[in-house]
């Protein structure tokens, strides 16, 4: 090729520069030209700039601008939804998540001049790239610092207890609504998809108070549970025993009607005999109880003419105690 | 030929005059265009634009909305109480001369606006207590000290269209106090429900005695009765059985009961006169 010559041969040739000056031309041309073509990915949006001044968007696929300084393109990926965490950053997402705590975000006043301890994920999504572009520099820090004052804001108009519990759903639509709000103003062309509260928690310094909190509820409905199980286990058998008792009677009464009716029946019988033979019956039954009944006493006859005689007897059973 | 290197030179003169009499003004930026100095024009429409080359220079500033963090500063509120407020404001330059005659660039006008802000924030918070600070009135507090600031702004050629507490936090050595109180508002509300644990305990664990104490009661009521009747039907059965004959009945009757009460090893003194040893005296007087 002639380029090596060259130095050896300081002297031009100009029978055959032109035309290589023309195919040089003519080759930057075409490069130039060439440099408009490019690619908008699935994910993103283009927007095409004449002269500094947006005159369009494009989609994903292949496009051409005219080359720059008259046209250029920026692109962005406006239908990823992005995500900012406040209060933690996520230091590496898998296959272990690892998160760093970032608390001069994450701690906070309550409304009741609590201080709480919260974090909040954000999502958005670009939904109007010029703006996007245009309004507002640094976009994502805007958005990061509209997101925090927000989440303050309304944490500061609840009470912690709220944030703890059942006012998580609220407090969620109530920062959501005033993220937008803000974006609206600095009509950044962004929508905001979600804001999440994730953990929110009290500081380490009151975290065993609010523990011990939760467990004294706990114990309020052992305790009731308790007193309950007693209530359900001596109802039950107290009512047995009462009927136990009912029975008991019945079963008492009957007896005793049977046993009368019994003893009753025993006697008419036995009258009924000695009416046949009033005397000797008696005489009969008087000495057979007493034959029954003496051999088993230990018995002193003793003439109760003398007035001592009682004394007398008492005496006489002291030494003889092995008698009983 | 000369008509290559003409061309070549022609194009490379034609170039650098484009480049110094052609700009291009972007979405983002805004223009002022100066004359030995002196500004001449203002553009805020973004496309091609054309200027004297040399004579005329470019100052471009930034369209969109810009941003100002100040440094966290302690804030002395109404009700005597310390609050760290951070804050930021986001704003535009609005009129690019008044801008660059005033405080040339972005650096300059953001220590101005920090200036401006504090104080007007300073001003409003001073009058306002921690609770408005922090809960009730903070959308009012941002809004009054953006408008003041704003009006403050103006001569800058700025437009400050928002200024936002980000965080307004109790200093370190005040975070003490507030976890006492918050301790000690957590430990009554355990208490509390410790209580109200124990009186609902209390409260079935004595219904439940009343309860027990009431059945039982009442089965002993009913059942005495039951007996009662039975006691009853046997006084009645006995009575008419014994009352055919009464005499017979007692006889009868105190036979078993001697049978009953002189067991073995009972001691009676007798009488030789007794009924039952009136032939042993019949015996002995013979």
């Amino acid at each position: 090729m002639q380029e090596y010559q060259f130095p050896n041969r300081p002297n031009f040739d100009l029978k055959f520069n032109p035309k290589m000056v023309y195919y040089g031309l003519a080759a930057l041309v075409v490069l130039w030209l060439a440099s408009g073509i490019y690619v908008v990915q699935p994910a993103e949006l283009g927007v095409v700039f004449r002269f500094g001044k947006a005159i369009e968007q494009s989609t994903p696929g292949l496009h051409y601008h005219f080359p720059s300084p008259i046209e250029n393109v920026e692109l962005e990926r406006v239908s990823e939804v992005k995500r900012l965490e406040i209060g933690f950053r996520t230091i590496s997402a898998t296959p272990a998540p690892r998160y760093q705590k970032i608390a001069a975000e994450a701690v906070m006043l309550t409304g009741d001049e609590n201080i709480a301890d919260v974090e909040l994920i954000v999502q958005y999504r670009i939904h109007n790239v010029e703006n996007y572009f245009f309004k507002v520099s640094e976009q994502a820090k805007a958005i990061h610092d509209v997101a925090e004052a927000a989440l303050r804001q309304v944490i500061g108009q609840h009470t912690i207890d709220e944030a703890l519990t059942e006012g998580k759903l609220q407090i969620q639509e109530e920062i959501l609504i005033q993220i937008q709000g803000v974006l609206d103003l600095y009509e950044m062309g962004v929508r905001v998809e979600q804001a999440k509260l994730q953990t929110v928690s009290v500081p380490q310094e009151v975290d065993f108070a609010f523990k011990d909190v939760a467990s004294a509820r706990e114990d309020r409905e052992r305790l009731k549970n308790e007193a309950e199980a007693y209530q359900n286990d001596i109802i039950p058998r107290t009512r047995g025993e009462a009927e136990k008792m009912m029975r008991e009677s019945e079963a008492y009464k009957v007896e005793r009607v049977k046993r009368s009716q019994g003893d009753a029946d025993r006697f008419l019988e036995v009258l009924k005999e000695y009416r046949k033979a009033k005397d000797v019956t008696e005489t009969r039954l008087f000495l057979e109880t007493m034959e029954k009944i003496l051999p088993g006493m230990q018995k002193f006859i003793v003439d109760t003419d003398g007035k001592g005689g009682l004394l007398n007897v008492l005496q006489m059973q002291k030494p003889s105690v092995g008698g009983n | 030929m000369r008509g290559v290197i003409t061309l070549v030179v022609f194009l490379v003169a034609l170039a650098v005059l484009a480049d110094s009499a052609m700009f291009i003004v972007d979405e983002r930026e805004q223009v002022v265009l100066t004359q030995l100095g002196e500004p001449v024009k203002t553009i805020q429409e973004p496309g091609l634009n054309y200027k004297i080359p040399f004579i005329q220079k470019l100052h471009i500033f930034d369209d969109r909305l810009l941003y100002s963090d100040a440094e966290p500063a302690l804030i002395y509120t109404q009700d005597k109480k310390n609050l760290i407020v951070d804050n930021y404001a986001r704003w535009r330059i609005v009129d690019p001369l008044k801008f660059m005659i005033s405080v040339q660039n972005v650096n300059n006008a953001q220590s101005r606006l920090d200036d401006i802000i504090y104080s007007a924030i300073r001003e409003e918070l001073g009058q306002r207590s921690l609770v408005e600070i922090v809960s009730t009135h903070r959308q009012a507090i941002m809004d009054t000290v953006t408008f003041r600031s704003r009006s403050s702004a103006e001569a800058l050629g700025i437009d400050i269209v928002d200024v936002r507490i980000k965080r307004a936090d109790l200093p370190r050595e005040n975070k003490a106090n507030v976890f006492d109180r918050m301790k000690a508002e957590r430990s009554r509300q355990a208490k509390e429900y410790r209580a109200e644990g124990e009186e609902a305990a209390t409260k079935i664990r004595a219904e439940t005695d009343l309860a027990v104490t009431r059945l039982t009661s009442d089965a002993f009521q009913k059942a005495q009765l039951v007996r009662g009747e039975g006691d009853a039907e046997a006084l009645r059965i006995y009575a008419e059985a014994f009352q055919q004959d009464p005499k017979f009945y007692e006889f009868v009757r105190t036979l078993e009961a001697y049978e009953k009460t002189l067991t073995t090893g009972t001691t009676v003194v007798l009488p030789p006169t007794s009924d039952f040893f009136k032939y042993l005296g019949k015996y002995r007087s013979r």
